[in-house]
């Protein structure tokens, strides 16, 4: 282990101690929450366990289908996404190309967002942004 | 230390594939997508023990933290009752096996075909602004072409998803 | 001390390593981050009972406190025992999990919202050095992409919360408020490329160090902070933009059928979500621990010059967490589709925007 490989071992930790404390908190909180309502918790009355909808009795299943908005939403999403994933290379060595070749390294993003920006009026003309539709 | 972890990773990568596509527990369509989370996560700790760090950022990144993201939607979408998918039809088991099949031989021979070179050297596979400079000069025209791949899916997205026109 | 030093020298490297970043680790999350974020629901309580032209919490005290002479009551009025009370509360409470719920995610949602908030706060500095400890968790080379990274796996513990709660309020709640963390994510990711371009180094210590010879980001990329700034809103789930629970349309979203610890999970989770991305937004916009005067801006020698390190990263902290909680009483809540629209259709090509500007000044700069 060095260098850089050395720095990712307290990541491992804190997410072992994350995990343990919020394991540890629902399982105190559960033991100590059922010990001290063990009398009331020896009769639930029915009502207790219906879903809450504000006083009204549930119908119906619990979940509904999604609109298929929120399926535009993500995979539009997912495609975004990547194109952010590619600009943070870039951002990180413009810099050191501008001074060797500027016009390539600005023309090379340039025309990638301008690819994605033809997409991204498509979608605007389409209303795939819309939610009042 | 490392080939420990390594193993460590690679059981868990292994062990969670296999619990996503045949779980004996559940046959809960969002227990399989949340197994297919925790793969990844397994995967980009191969990763980081390849010191690939950027690319173990955006494993997590695009696939945990997105792709899967699509998935679950897409479960809530078509809202799989546990008992719905449990017989299998016998076309999907053909089609099945046949690309698995073909996965595994394409798999077996790039492998065989690509030889075991020497490790490159360390530290360099990793650094982000190294793999930006490679991408912006000899990859120029791949990244390129994948903005018109992204533009070709956010069209194709957004055709499928439409109402039809009345 | 010699005793200390000597237990210490006998540790092999990656012992001591494991070693320190475990003391950091404990210390950031239970001495500050934890503390912190408690003070701060009591002082969201106070500050909005000001505005409202309330008391707030003055009632709640340990018995016999208030024969202290001044300070008891003085203590008292301030709700100084508030969140101690209320987390003793939180695990006395009933842990009832109704019947028709998945129990599996319903035990695993709360955790789930909880873990990704503590790890953003891996890479964020907030100190200079403590002797030769550096004061990070984990200096990253890919820094802020693990920032993301995580932050976007905080999607999962709403989402599942909604679907285990097999109940129609939280499912709505939490479908919604995940399409809403996704939709601000790319506005987030976008928001803070020009600082990277202008730093070109992804680690967030390099981010500080350049701010430290250059001047805050705030000054040259106003925009970006601006955009981050809502975004940060937008994916803590805070006021103006808190979909998933909107009280007056979906009970209380996914939270409606949580009760004790579990839904305490969700409330802490949120606070130290805050707590990480005002953190971040510190180190990205306002230098991180340095101050551009008294000598700050260097690091730490001495060991006085690190605690007032940590102390300007802690103070400049908690004045974007005043930020925050005065704006959740200032603003009312945006209709989801004006939130979405927001998001997508005015963030995007800002965010392109403002990277292509600064791309071009760059540009204009390096011919001169």
């Amino acid at each position: 282990m060095d260098g850089q490989l050395q720095q990712y071992l307290p990541v491992l930790i804190l997410a072992v101690v994350a995990i343990a404390f919020a394991v540890g908190n629902l399982v105190a909180s559960y033991l100590i929450g059922q010990w001290i309502n063990r009398r009331r918790l020896k009769s639930i009355p029915a009502a207790k366990n219906i879903p809450y909808e504000c006083g009204m009795l549930p119908i119906g299943a619990g979940n509904n289908r999604l609109s298929v908005k929120f399926y535009l939403v993500a995979m539009l999403f997912i495609l975004f996404d990547i194109e952010v994933v590619f600009l943070y290379p870039w951002a990180v060595v413009y810099r050191e190309m501008l001074a060797e070749n500027a016009g390539l390294i600005f023309g090379s993003m340039f025309s990638f967002i301008a690819i994605l920006f033809v997409g991204y009026i498509y979608a605007i003309k389409t209303q795939a942004f819309d939610w009042k539709v | 230390m490392e080939t420990t972890l390594f193993y460590i990773f690679a059981a868990l990568t292994l062990l969670f594939g296999f619990l996503c596509v045949a779980n004996p527990f559940s046959r809960n369509p969002v227990t399989s997508a949340m197994f297919l989370v925790l793969t990844m996560i397994s995967i980009s700790g191969l990763f980081i023990l390849l010191q690939a760090f950027f690319l173990a950022a955006v494993q997590i990144l695009v696939y945990a933290g997105a792709v899967m993201v699509l998935f679950l939607f897409v479960i809530m979408l078509l809202d799989l009752k546990e008992a719905e998918h449990t017989h299998v039809r016998k076309v999907a088991l053909v089609t099945g096996l046949v690309s698995v099949m073909g996965l595994g031989v394409m798999l077996v021979l790039s492998i065989a075909g690509s030889g075991i070179v020497e490790a490159p050297a360390k530290r360099a596979i990793g650094d982000t602004k190294l793999l930006g400079q490679l991408l912006f000069s000899k990859y120029l025209l791949p990244f390129e072409i994948v903005s018109v791949l992204l533009l070709v899916a956010m069209i194709g997205v957004i055709l499928l998803s439409r109402k039809e026109a009345k | 001390m010699d005793w200390i030093n000597n237990l210490i020298a006998g540790l092999s490297a990656g012992q001591q390593l494991a070693l320190f970043s475990l003391l950091k680790i404990l210390a950031a999350i239970f001495l500050v981050l934890l503390p912190i974020v408690a003070y701060t629901v009591l002082v969201e309580r106070k500050v909005s009972a000001f505005i409202q032209d309330r008391v707030g919490p003055n009632r709640t005290a340990p018995p016999f406190i208030k024969y202290l002479p001044v300070i008891g009551p003085l203590l008292q009025r301030l709700g100084i025992f508030q969140p101690l009370a209320d987390g003793l509360k939180l695990f006395l409470k009933e842990d009832f999990s109704p019947s028709h719920v998945r129990t599996i995610y319903f035990w695993l949602a709360p955790v789930l919202a909880m873990v990704p908030a503590l790890l953003t706060i891996a890479v964020i500095p907030f100190g200079s050095k403590l002797g030769a400890e550096k004061m990070v968790i984990a200096d990253l080379n890919v820094g802020i992409l693990y920032t993301f990274g995580i932050v976007s796996l905080s999607v999962y513990g709403i989402v599942l919360a909604g679907y285990a709660a097999n109940s129609k309020y939280p499912f709505l709640g939490g479908i919604r408020s995940s399409a809403q963390m996704i939709s601000y994510e790319i506005a987030m990711g976008l928001s803070v490329i020009p600082v990277f371009m202008m730093v070109g180094d992804l680690n967030l210590g390099a981010v500080i160090d350049y701010q430290a010879k250059h001047g805050w980001f705030i000054l040259y990329a106003p925009v970006s902070f601006a955009m981050f700034l809502v975004a940060a809103f937008a994916e803590t789930n805070r006021l103006p933009f808190d979909m998933p629970e909107s009280e007056s349309e979906l009970v209380a979203g996914y939270n409606t059928e949580y009760s004790s610890m579990k839904f305490g999970l969700f409330f802490m989770g949120e606070y130290a979500a805050m707590v990480a991305v005002s953190g971040m937004m510190v180190t990205l916009f306002f230098g991180g621990w340095t101050l551009p005067f008294w000598g700050l801006d260097q690091p730490a020698t001495s060991l006085l010059l690190s605690a007032a390190h940590i102390g300007v990263f802690l103070g400049k902290t908690l004045g974007l967490l005043l930020l925050f909680i005065w704006v959740r009483w200032m603003l009312p809540r945006f209709r989801y589709d004006q939130l979405m629209d927001l998001g997508w259709k005015r963030f995007i090509p800002l965010g392109l925007a403002n990277i292509v500007v600064t791309a071009l000044v760059l540009l204009l700069l390096n011919r001169n």
